[in-house]
């Protein structure tokens, strides 16, 4: 396994491939696009329903808020991919990881870069296409400082870092498990519950709240749409995002050695 | 074919989907597992919002754990026996739907036996007892006919997302590349089906339940088990009229099914 890292031009050249590689299903992402869209239309009527008999606000989101926070959330789905992701498994249960490892560049680097690809082609439909919708339907609201939409894109891609790492992470499992299926299904509902899409994380009960908060999943999602909507201070933002870049890194250096002790085991048959 | 020939295959069929399954045992093991936490995810969100708000569209905490639990049940047991049918589309893709035809057995029941997923008990485990400590919290006023609506709500229930998972089933026989649109009717009914109906105003609301009949999976029911009004103006007894709702739904998934088994003209070769 070579330890370095792609040459700008070959980063570039790995993200437009992921890019490319997801912008060929169309009709995979109108439909996607569709079904966040629904999913939204009532997600957001329920929170509307408990913001009436909250008196307009709450847990600190107004009705536009919780717009905000239904269709940014809805949008990210398919950004930083909360569902089950399976490339990499299927690389370490047929042996194609080994072509990987071969490669001049390490294979962290080129999974990043095709996962930033994916992410970005996301963002076109996926992500759009449910903002554009609920907003016109259902209102969004528009953020009062300048600094937020630059702040919110760098959370945005920090959250698919951070996405990528735990996805990555129990993957990498398959190295030790020969099925992982019920793992993966597993780490689905628990990060679908603790990154905020069900229902915004300041909403859980307090142990659930303290509980989630100590997990990078917060990072994922609920992160970039609290940036968004101004949930808190200019400064309190700039933490929150700097926390999704400790975990990014945190999280990239755990795959880096998770894979170095993996390949140690791995054996691939064949010539 | 003899009924005996007939239930042989279909345990033939239903133990080698199982087999496959389990094989992997720890994988299995957290299969169920994750299938149950399901319902606790769909659980977390009626809790945080109730962490939130003392009431929803008039209704409290426990009521609306009663409306999740009666869908939750439903969904989970339709899911059980026919929410395989999406494979459908792969039959339909590939060709090999040629085989389930050549078959002297329903096509639907193959579909459903050959790929029963048996993690799914997991989610009907969880959502049973959710629905046991609802009413346990709840203290209702039973009545011989309330005990049979408990038992019939369900079953109706049932039957109603069965008929969705059919319905989005029959559609993958023409729209090939758009199956997602039928999935997202179905995941979109079972989620705005643990919910006062209410909540998603007048139009959307009543389509949900004279078009889509969702709100009669656990709404309804509850309303009527509950003995209690109904804020968008509905008659309180409407909730008894569940199986009539399923009986509609069965016979339109019925029609779809026919009709996208004759649509089907196979790929070629």
């Amino acid at each position: 396994m070579s330890g370095a890292l792609p040459s700008p031009r070959a980063a570039a050249a790995l993200v437009a491939a992921g890019f490319r590689r997801y912008a060929t299903y169309r009709q995979a992402t109108l439909a996607g696009a569709f079904t966040n869209t629904v999913f939204g239309v009532v997600k957001v009527s329920i929170l509307f329903a408990a913001a009436e008999t909250a008196g307009g606000v709450v847990a600190g989101y107004d009705r536009a808020a919780l717009s905000t926070y239904t269709w940014l959330s809805q949008g990210l789905i398919a950004v930083v991919w909360v569902f089950t992701w399976t490339p990499v498994v299927q690389r370490v249960r047929s042996g194609d990881v080994a072509i990987d490892l071969a490669r001049p560049v390490h294979p962290v680097a080129v999974w990043l870069a095709e996962d930033l690809g994916r992410a970005s082609q996301a963002c076109l439909v996926r992500f759009a296409g449910p903002l554009v919708v609920g907003g016109l339907i259902f209102g969004l609201r528009v953020p009062e400082r300048p600094a937020t939409l630059p702040l919110f894109a760098v959370s945005v891609v920090l959250a698919v870092a951070v996405s990528f790492g735990c996805r990555l992470l129990v993957s990498l499992v398959a190295f030790w498990l020969i099925d992982v299926r019920g793992l993966l299904t597993l780490y689905v509902v628990v990060s679908n519950v603790l990154c905020g899409l069900l229902v915004p994380v300041p909403f859980f009960p307090g142990w659930l709240r303290t509980a989630a908060y100590a997990t990078p999943f917060p990072s994922m999602l609920q992160t970039p749409v609290d940036v968004a909507v101004e949930r808190m201070s200019a400064v309190d933002a700039a933490v929150a995002v700097s926390v999704q870049a400790a975990w990014a890194a945190v999280l990239l250096a755990a795959v880096v050695t998770v894979l170095a002790r993996g390949t140690r085991r791995l054996v691939v048959q064949g010539g | 074919m003899t009924w005996r020939g007939g239930l042989r295959v279909y345990g033939t069929l239903l133990r080698a989907g199982i087999a496959g399954q389990t094989a992997y045992r720890t994988s299995f093991a957290l299969e169920l597992a994750g299938a149950g936490l399901l319902v606790g995810l769909d659980f977390v969100e009626v809790l945080a919002i109730f962490t939130q708000v003392p009431l929803v569209e008039g209704f409290s905490f426990p009521e609306v754990v009663l409306v999740f639990a009666l869908a939750s049940v439903s969904f989970a047991v339709a899911d059980l026996l026919v929410g395989q049918t999406d494979a459908v589309i792969q039959h339909v893709r590939s060709g090999t739907f040629d085989v389930v035809l050549l078959r002297p057995l329903p096509t639907l029941g193959q579909l459903a036996a050959a790929d029963l997923q048996p993690r799914r008990l997991g989610r009907i485990a969880v959502s049973v007892v959710v629905l046991v400590l609802a009413l346990r919290e709840l203290e209702l006023d039973w009545s011989p006919a309330r005990v049979a609506l408990l038992v019939v709500a369900p079953l109706a229930g049932t039957v109603i997302f069965g008929s969705l998972f059919v319905c989005a089933g029959a559609l993958s026989f023409w729209l090939v590349e758009g199956t997602e649109v039928g999935s997202a009717l179905i995941y979109g009914s079972a989620y705005l089906s643990q919910w006062p109906i209410g909540v998603l105003g007048p139009v959307v609301g009543r389509f949900f339940t004279f078009v889509v009949p969702a709100a009669f999976t656990g709404y309804l029911p509850a309303v009527a088990l509950l003995g209690r009004s109904e804020p968008t103006g509905l008659p309180a007894w409407v909730g008894w009229l569940c199986p009539v709702a399923a009986a509609a739904a069965l016979a339109v998934a019925a029609l779809c099914w026919r009709a996208g088994v004759r649509h089907y003209v196979g790929a070629g070769g």
